[in-house]
């Protein structure tokens, strides 16, 4: 199956700030790719180009065979821009109703989409009167309008709950399940760990890591840290085996190589007795994130 | 074209509700009202109809009220949406930009146009309450209120544009405030000394007649002066309609909304979100 958007070698620069350097990415029917990056690493401007709201400045971006911002791309992308707040005089139904007639869609489908995303009973209250995370909510409600070949979200779950995320992502598992393809950006690292197929990490305007998450782990190859409890009265005894551990909390606190890992685990197993617990912690996506990011610095 | 209306229904509405309707219907009303009893005092004997020179102090009026209120509905029409964020999601959508502006203009208009029906409606039915012979100046009404809805579009256009170019509702509030001092109450002040300096030279026989067609509010009061024969009750600028054909006033008068709505066009074409 062909991908449903296709990047190759974009560039976009702001005057003398090279906004995206050479990025290229291409995302599958039914996938699901999480975009990271700092703040200012480009991935905003990333979507905002793949939307054909502003021109690049060099490179190739196909959405479903279409040019960015063509009427048949237009069709096919769903957007969700950071920071939307709808206009507080109209309710979230008028709202919606209102995406719903500009897609050419049936407004009467409004009410269901509002209860998809939780708006059900306030879908006939002002805007005005939403929380952030109502507000947000509308964003996403426009976003399911009609069955879109791509959804673009920029920072989708910024203000919702830790309850409403796991809904969002399950909307999207449903989308997905239907063939569309999601990018998503996003600075909430655990939740894109288990909810998205491929993470791209972006960094002042260049890809630096792009894989599943368990490719990164592999490819960044940074130390375990390993935590050993000694028994009560020997601690001194185990740390004089284990040379680089340092005592935190009563716990000692060592790292080694992902290659050393197993062999480390049996010294410790070794020390017998000695030892009462021991916890092998693998790097966490912040480390990751950060590894990747520093190493595309320059 | 569902496009269109969906986006002059939800337009129309936000206006409703964000009181521009009421107070557009309002001041036009109450300005309308005091002028049109105003109007039917004695009137000394000039052989005009009372609705005639009510209709004469309607068009000053409106020269001042309808560009505000044209700028007042439109300047947060582009920046509004570009500080709400939801500028580049409706960029996103299958709605080209000048769908969005005709939507736009669309609902003001309709507004305005109430406005205006309302306000004159009433002054009609003030004068023909007072004076049977004021049938006579529904001509000279009509014109006036198909031209003032031109007026007011000529204003929405430019508003539009000058919310476009300034981004921001703040910035776009100022501009058009700017305009409309610039437009309708300095630009007949500048002119007005350049004529007294210039003494009835080259400037007030060449350029003044121009100057006066250019500007839209000018032109807009010139033909409705000049096509009811009012200029002897207009003071000022006004008074020198005589020198001027009506053709040429109403050119501009109709030529005027085109051209500011396809400035608008162009402006909003500019904006990247
Ligand atoms: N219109 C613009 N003019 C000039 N520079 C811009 C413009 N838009 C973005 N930039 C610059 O491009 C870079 C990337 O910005 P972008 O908004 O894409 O970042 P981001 O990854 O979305 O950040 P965040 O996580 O804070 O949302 C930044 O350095 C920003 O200053
Ligand atoms: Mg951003």
């Amino acid at each position: 199956m062909t991908s449903t958007l296709t990047i190759s070698d974009l560039t976009k620069r702001f005057g003398d700030v090279a906004a995206l350097a050479g990025v290229s990415l291409s995302v599958a029917p039914g996938e699901r790719v999480a975009l990271l990056g700092h703040n200012g690493a480009g991935k905003s401007t990333l979507m905002k180009i793949i939307l054909g709201l502003i021109p690049m400045s060099s490179g190739k971006v196909t959405i479903c065979d279409a040019a960015p911002g063509s009427a048949a791309a237009r069709a096919a992308v769903a957007y969700l821009p950071e920071n939307a707040a709808f206009h507080p005089a109209l309710t979230g139904l008028e709202q919606t109703r209102h995406y719903l007639r500009l897609r050419g869609e049936d407004p009467g489908l409004a009410m269901g989409l509002m209860e998809k995303v939780g708006l059900g009973p306030a879908a006939r209250r002002r805007i005005g009167t939403y929380s952030k995370g109502m507000r947000q909510r509308v964003g996403l409600a426009q976003a399911l309008i009609g069955h879109p070949r791509l959804l673009v979200l920029d920072e989708p779950t910024s203000g919702l709950d830790p309850v409403s995320r796991r809904e969002f992502y399950a909307l999207l598992d449903e989308l997905a399940a239907q063939g569309s393809s999601i990018l998503l950006s996003s600075h909430a690292l655990t939740e894109v760990e288990a909810r998205t197929d491929r993470i791209v990490i972006l960094s002042k305007g260049r890809l630096v890591a792009e894989g599943t998450l368990a490719d990164l782990r592999r490819r960044a190859d940074l130390p375990v840290t390993l935590h050993v409890t000694a028994r009560n009265g020997c601690a001194s005894d185990v740390a004089a085996q284990l040379p680089g551990a340092i005592l935190v909390d009563g716990a000692l606190h060592m790292t080694c190589p992902q290659s050393a890992k197993l062999e480390t685990m049996g010294r410790i197993a070794a020390l017998g007795p000695k030892v009462a617990d021991l916890d092998v912690l693998p790097p966490s996506l912040e480390d990751l994130y950060a590894h990747f990011s520093q190493r595309g610095a320059p | 074209m569902t496009r269109i209306l969906s986006t002059a229904l939800t337009e129309f509405r936000i206006a409703l509700r964000n009181r521009w309707v009421a107070i557009a219907l309002v001041l036009m009303a109450v300005f309308s009202l005091v002028l049109s009893l105003a109007g039917s005092a004695p009137t000394g004997g000039l052989g005009i109809d009372r609705l005639s020179v009510a209709v004469a102090s309607l068009t000053s009026l409106s020269v001042y009220l309808i560009p505000l209120l044209a700028l007042l509905m439109s300047f947060d029409a582009i920046a509004g949406e570009a500080e709400r964020g939801t500028l580049p999601l409706l960029l996103a959508y299958p709605i080209a930009r000048e769908e969005i502006l005709i939507g736009k203009l669309l609902a003001h208009l309709a507004i305005l146009t109430l406005a205006v029906l309302l306000g004159h409606g009433i002054a009609a039915a003030v004068a023909l309450w007072t004076d049977e012979n004021a049938l006579d100046g529904l001509p000279a009404l009509a014109r006036l209120s198909w031209s003032s809805v031109l007026l007011g579009a000529t204003f929405l256009g430019a508003g539009y544009a000058l919310s476009s170019l300034s981004r921001r509702p703040s910035g776009a509030a100022g501009l058009t405030i700017g305009l409309w001092l610039g437009l309708v109450v300095l630009y007949d002040l500048a002119l007005l000394s350049a004529i007294v300096a210039d003494n009835g030279g080259w400037f007030t026989i060449h350029a003044f007649p121009i100057a006066l067609l250019a500007n839209p509010a000018d032109a807009f009061r010139l033909f409705n002066l000049t096509a009811s024969g009012a200029t002897a009750a207009a003071a000022g600028v006004g008074g020198a309609a005589d020198a001027i054909p009506l053709w040429q006033s109403l050119t501009s008068v109709l030529l005027w909304p085109l051209a500011a709505l396809a400035i608008a066009a162009a402006a909003f074409r500019k904006v990247t979100p």
